[in-house]
């Protein structure tokens, strides 16, 4: 914990440096009919640096060793992340609707361990479901790739 | 006065179409709040070019009973999934989800439902005795005291939030900045961009509550192995008949409760905030505070009845003056000018049945909405059956749905993942998220009304100080933001010397 609070910290004074930076770019002092467009973010950026600095010597200064993660925890943790995160990768090239089959398929037969028809129908049914919600009745589209295209959508 | 033209508003409300689309609005809307990503405030506006085929009374009536079900909706995913529907429901969550855990769910559903029928019949009692009276004062309220009302939100989740008050701080502090992204309204240029541009359009706060709240929530619960599970609720009459024996004896914690939703909802800010400022409220009040947290019948009735009360009081303002007080409102108000309305005190006399058929809507609604939700709940119980591997995907495209939905861009479905890791590590390490979802969401708010206060005072803080309303209001602010560093030396005091 004391490591990961640290870095925390410490990422968080570095994004406030930015801001100032961009803050002090826009000007922090009064315009022509107002404070500048600077003046909020960089008293913002300013009192959230001190304030991770006292974060920083408080952490530094505590004994919890306690790691950030469990041992056993790290792999179900990460078995929900990478999938998702391939699962929005797939939903830039290839649409929402193939990448969501894909990924209930993957998760449930690797993951859930259930059967062919089960995984079948769910996960070619939730982007037929999705589809005719979306796409139909609320008018909202939805990323879309090659297979849409191919379909006449 | 106010009488008569609510009879009238009932004639409108009562007819059988404007009915007939209550219950659309409740169970949809319900449907919406449950949903993680398709919250209020986006499943108002998602449906809003649908709504333009309708008269603009019957059109209201479909979104007002819209927000009245995502209000309930959100109750159910916060007790049951511990994964809150809408960010006024997080506060739900707290003792919620450790109720239902328990076996408790039934109670802890009925008592929120109940708490926001509640919360949402004294909003609306109020509005009809009051709503030409607030216009005037309303009126008065100027940027200082908007401002104000900003800082005492947030120095009462540094004062009075319970967690490490500096880790709170710069958790509001992210939450400003990242509202400060993006194009300045006022000054057209663009902030905290470099030359990024994705960044231009800024971070949306629907995308952050599901990145925070929902995939990080499920990121969080994945620690425990795979044991994504939702508990289990059983909401038979008799569960629902024993918690209603239970509940008058918090009728304290109603009446705080209802006051401070319905203050909180008028002005800008909404439920959200009025929710936490609730639960906050009965912790320090009550008489076991320890057991909030754990499962505490009260920690469901506070935020829930805030949260509905300040979601019926939001919609006061909206119609009387033509600001929003919540997010929600907002695009309800962007349908108003849109079907041609001028929202504003002359919308009173101007069209009356209008106005009143919208606040009767809000009685029918409530009654419908608590109705259908307690005879529902046993469908969404049934959800929890689901094996977790097929809920875990399901989820997660919603939200990505969800996600896209605000401003159909695949950027935001790549943030939302990114405030899910975010929303992981800050839990872990004792950020508190929903103080930063606020101060996202009502950061350009803030801003502007800091701008105007100090273009009023030429460039003096003072201003906040000076004016009487204003003044009171910061100084208890003030007050707020010292307490936790006072604390510790005022107990030492107080026990050393006796």
């Amino acid at each position: 914990m004391r490591t990961a609070d640290l870095t925390t910290a410490v990422v968080l004074i570095a994004g406030g440096l930015l801001v100032l930076w961009d803050a002090l770019r826009l000007g922090i002092g009064w315009g022509t009919d107002g404070p500048k467009s600077g003046f909020f973010p960089f008293w913002l950026a300013l009192i959230m640096i001190g304030s991770c600095l006292v974060i920083l010597v408080q952490a530094w200064r505590s004994a919890d060793r306690r790691p950030f993660v469990r041992r056993g925890a790290v792999v179900p943790v990460l078995k929900m992340l990478v999938p998702a995160v391939l699962f929005v990768l797939g939903t830039q090239f290839v649409g929402l609707y193939v990448a969501s089959a894909l990924y209930m398929a993957a998760y449930m037969v690797w993951i859930g361990g259930h059967g062919w028809p089960l995984t079948a129908l769910l996960s070619i049914g939730f982007p037929v479901l999705t589809f005719v919600v979306f796409e139909r009745w609320f008018l909202l589209p939805l990323p879309k790739g090659p297979l849409e295209s191919w379909l006449g959508y | 006065m106010g009488l008569e033209n609510l009879l009238l508003g009932f004639q409108v409300a009562l007819q059988p179409e404007n009915l007939f689309l209550a219950v659309i609005g409740v169970a949809l809307g319900t449907v919406i709040g449950v949903l993680p990503g398709l919250g209020g405030a986006n499943g108002v506006a998602i449906l809003l070019p649908l709504t333009f085929a309708m008269s603009p009374t019957s059109a209201i009536i479909l979104l007002t009973s819209l927000y009245w079900g995502a209000l309930f909706g959100g109750a159910i995913t916060s007790i049951l999934f511990n994964i809150p529907g809408e960010p006024w429901s997080v506060a739900t969550t707290f003792d919620g989800f450790p109720m239902a855990r328990r076996g408790e769910g039934g109670q802890a559903l009925t008592a929120a439902f109940t708490s926001s029928f509640v919360g949402a019949l004294f909003s609306v009692i109020l509005i009809t005795l009051f709503a030409p009276l607030l216009a005037e004062v309303a009126l008065k309220f100027g940027p200082p005291e908007f401002f104000a009302i900003q800082l005492l939100t947030f120095s009462s989740f540094i004062g009075l939030g319970g967690g490490h008050p500096l880790k709170s701080l710069v958790a509001i502090l992210i939450g400003f900045i990242l509202a400060s992204t993006g194009l300045d309204i006022v000054t057209g240029q663009l902030r905290l961009t470099f030359g990024i541009l994705e960044l231009m359009k800024g971070f949306d706060f629907i995308v952050a509550v599901i990145g925070l709240f929902g995939i990080g929530e499920i990121l969080l619960t994945m620690e425990e192995g795979l044991s994504f599970k939702g508990a289990k609720a059983r909401i038979s009459p008799r569960v629902v008949w024993e918690t209603w024996k239970i509940l008058p004896r918090y009728w304290r914690t109603f009446v705080r409760s209802s006051f401070i939703g319905f203050w909180m909802g008028f002005k800008p800010g909404g439920a959200t905030p009025a929710s936490f400022m609730s639960y906050a409220f009965a912790k320090r009040f009550s008489k076991t505070p320890e057991r909030f947290g754990k499962g505490e019948l009260e920690g469901v009735v506070a935020p829930e009845t805030a949260a509905h009360a300040a979601g019926g009081a939001s919609l006061l303002p909206m119609i009387t003056l033509g600001i929003p007080g919540s997010p929600t409102a907002a695009v309800m108000l962007g349908g108003l000018i849109i079907w041609g309305l001028q929202p504003g005190p002359m919308l009173f006399k101007e069209r009356p049945e209008f106005v009143w058929g919208l606040i009767a809507s809000m009685y029918t609604g409530n009654v419908i909405g608590v109705v259908m939700v307690l005879a529902l709940v046993p469908l969404f119980a049934a959800i929890l059956r689901i094996p977790f591997a097929i809920l875990t995907p399901l989820i997660v495209s919603v939200c990505a749905i969800g996600a896209y939905s605000v401003h159909r861009g695949m950027i935001d479905v790549w943030y939302m993942l990114i405030f899910g890791l975010v929303g992981y590590v800050f839990k872990k390490l004792d950020y508190p998220l929903a103080p930063l979802v606020l101060a996202l969401v009502l950061g350009d708010l803030a801003e502007n009304a800091l701008r105007q206060s100090l273009i009023m005072s030429q460039g003096s803080l003072s201003i906040l100080f000076t004016r009487p309303i204003a003044g009171v209001i910061s100084a208890v602010a003030v007050f707020f933001f010292v307490l936790p560093i006072v604390t510790p030396y005022w107990r030492r005091w107080r026990d050393g010397g006796h």
